[in-house]
């Protein structure tokens, strides 16, 4: 397959930046876009040119660093993925994919494709835990669990915290991630004794950030690739008036 | 005034947003019960429930919670808008192609268009009231504005009901997506219950914006 690649490049944070077109042939549909890129790279290498710098490390969906909007879209034209699972058999032979970064004030920039996601670590760190002396492994059954509390924490869990959220909302808001964070907890025993402190925190330093607000758009829901459901949101919502009035 | 809401966080501004929009669709209905008045020969009916609604002091009390709800809820609007816009500051090149339901992504346009509406509405009625303006038609002999004729005059204008009913479509727009959002934005997101609260805002934004149109075009006929 051949392609027309238009992809931003920037030098480092304070440079300007612009799209630079690449042709690329003979590119297998069975290759992944990482794969792609890295095929680019390489004839970019043996050119004497700067490789284009983009996130990557387990390729498998799991780690949540890869990134790209791709066509108007994070993580490209596929649904419930992350972009090195996402497939060139998805494009059509001779298309033009646009590449950009993922856009938001509390994501600049650092070189290419390469935004800076320390934002997110900044929120986990004003209450993403559990504070706990870890002593001996506690009885598997000791602390019961509802079935479904577990079902539904473990499935705000599932966020890896690309920030497919953050790019795809049109106000750059970051309440999915950090409703899966407080969700994840919130549901469970060990997660109730901090809470409340917990989820005010949390929203205190999204906000602090510079991230938007939840218009309700819902875009987050449709782009994240661990389908997280905007029903994360209402919780940490009703999460939060409990902390403030409860 | 007291400005501690502009320190406010997103989430509370949100919840604040929500209950005051709730409370104007429950006042959309109230002042669509007493304008269906106007679909009656006689008067006496409409212009009995505007002098009510004029004099009575509980309803003063509501006025004054309601013209708060209003400032609040538009300020609470714009400035939310205001940190969504300036939360990218470099845009992207190829526009969203996320699959989201249309009119969620407009509020603040539908909203600026209600406000407008809503200040040429106050001047046509409740600046008259206040005695801030001349009524174009002869009062009550009670003394009163004779709204019921004010409605009827400006009705009689192509110009204005052409206009009326464009705008009330605007806000049937604005309402289309808001009680669904109000909900979730309190909390309030439930897989059973989802369906019927989405269905009912539909009915809500279809039923009572017609409700409105339903006045000129009873004229007109
Ligand atoms: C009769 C008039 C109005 C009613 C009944 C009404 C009702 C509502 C409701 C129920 C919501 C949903 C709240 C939420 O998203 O959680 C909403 C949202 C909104 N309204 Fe209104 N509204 C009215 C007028 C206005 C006006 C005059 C403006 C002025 C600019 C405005 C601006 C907005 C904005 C920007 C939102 C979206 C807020 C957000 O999602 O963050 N509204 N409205
Ligand atoms: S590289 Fe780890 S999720 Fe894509």
């Amino acid at each position: 397959m051949d392609f027309t690649l238009k992809i931003w490049r920037q030098k480092n944070a304070k440079a300007k930046g612009k799209f630079v077109t690449y042709n690329l042939k003979d590119v297998s549909s069975n290759c992944s876009f990482l794969e792609m890129l890295d095929i680019l790279n390489e004839q970019l290498v043996h050119q004497n040119e700067e490789p284009v710098v983009f996130d990557t490390d387990c390729r498998e969906g799991i780690c949540g660093l890869c990134s790209l909007y791709i066509n108007g879209r994070p993580h490209g034209p596929d649904d419930a993925i992350t972009t090195c699972q996402l497939h060139m058999r998805k494009f059509k032979d001779g298309d033009i994919i646009v590449v950009e970064p993922w856009r938001a004030r509390p994501f600049p920039v650092i070189k290419d494709l390469m935004v800076d996601r320390t934002a997110f670590d900044a929120i986990i760190q004003e209450g993403g835990f559990i504070s706990v002396n870890t002593g001996g492994a506690p009885d598997a059954n000791a602390i019961i669990i509802p079935k479904e509390a577990a079902e539904l924490s473990m499935d705000a869990a599932a966020c890896i915290g690309c920030g497919a959220c953050v790019a795809a909302c049109k106000n750059a808001s970051a309440m999915l991630f950090v409703s899966a964070k407080v969700s994840h907890f919130a549901l469970l025993p060990q997660g109730k004794p901090e809470a409340k402190e917990r989820v005010r925190k949390m929203v205190a330093k999204m906000d602090e950030l510079g991230f938007g607000n939840c218009t309700n758009t819902f875009a987050c829901e449709v782009e994240c690739p661990k389908l997280i459901s905007v029903s994360t949101i209402a919780r940490m919502n009703r999460e939060f008036l409990w902390a403030k009035i409860g | 005034m007291n400005f501690s809401f502009l320190r406010f966080s997103s989430i509370t501004k949100k919840i604040w947003m929500s209950l005051l929009g709730l409370f104007l669709m429950v006042f959309l209905i109230l002042h669509l019960g007493i304008n269906l008045c106007l679909l009656r020969k006689d008067p006496t009916w409409f212009n009995d429930a505007a002098y009510f609604m004029g004099t009575n002091y509980v309803i003063k009390v509501f006025e004054v919670i309601l013209f708060g709800g209003f400032i609040f809820h538009i300020l609470v609007g714009i400035i939310l808008q205001l940190r969504n816009w300036r939360s990218r500051p470099v845009r992207y090149k190829i526009n969203p192609r996320t699959d989201t339901p249309f009119f969620t992504k407009y509020m603040i346009y539908t909203g600026a268009v209600v406000f407008i509406f809503l200040v040429i509405h106050l001047m046509n009625f409740y600046f008259i009231k206040l005695g801030w303006k001349e009524s174009p038609v002869p009062s009550l002999p009670n003394g009163h504005p004779d709204f019921y004729v004010v409605a009827r005059w400006l009705f009689s204008q192509p110009f204005y009901t052409v206009l009326y009913i464009v705008f009330i479509i605007v806000l049937g727009v604005h309402l289309y997506h808001s009680f669904r959002a109000a909900f979730q934005s309190l909390g309030l997101n439930h897989k059973s219950y989802n369906s019927s609260i989405e269905t009912f805002g539909i009915v809500y934004s279809i039923v009572i914006p017609l409700g409105y149109i339903l006045i000129p075009i009873y004229y007109l006929i």
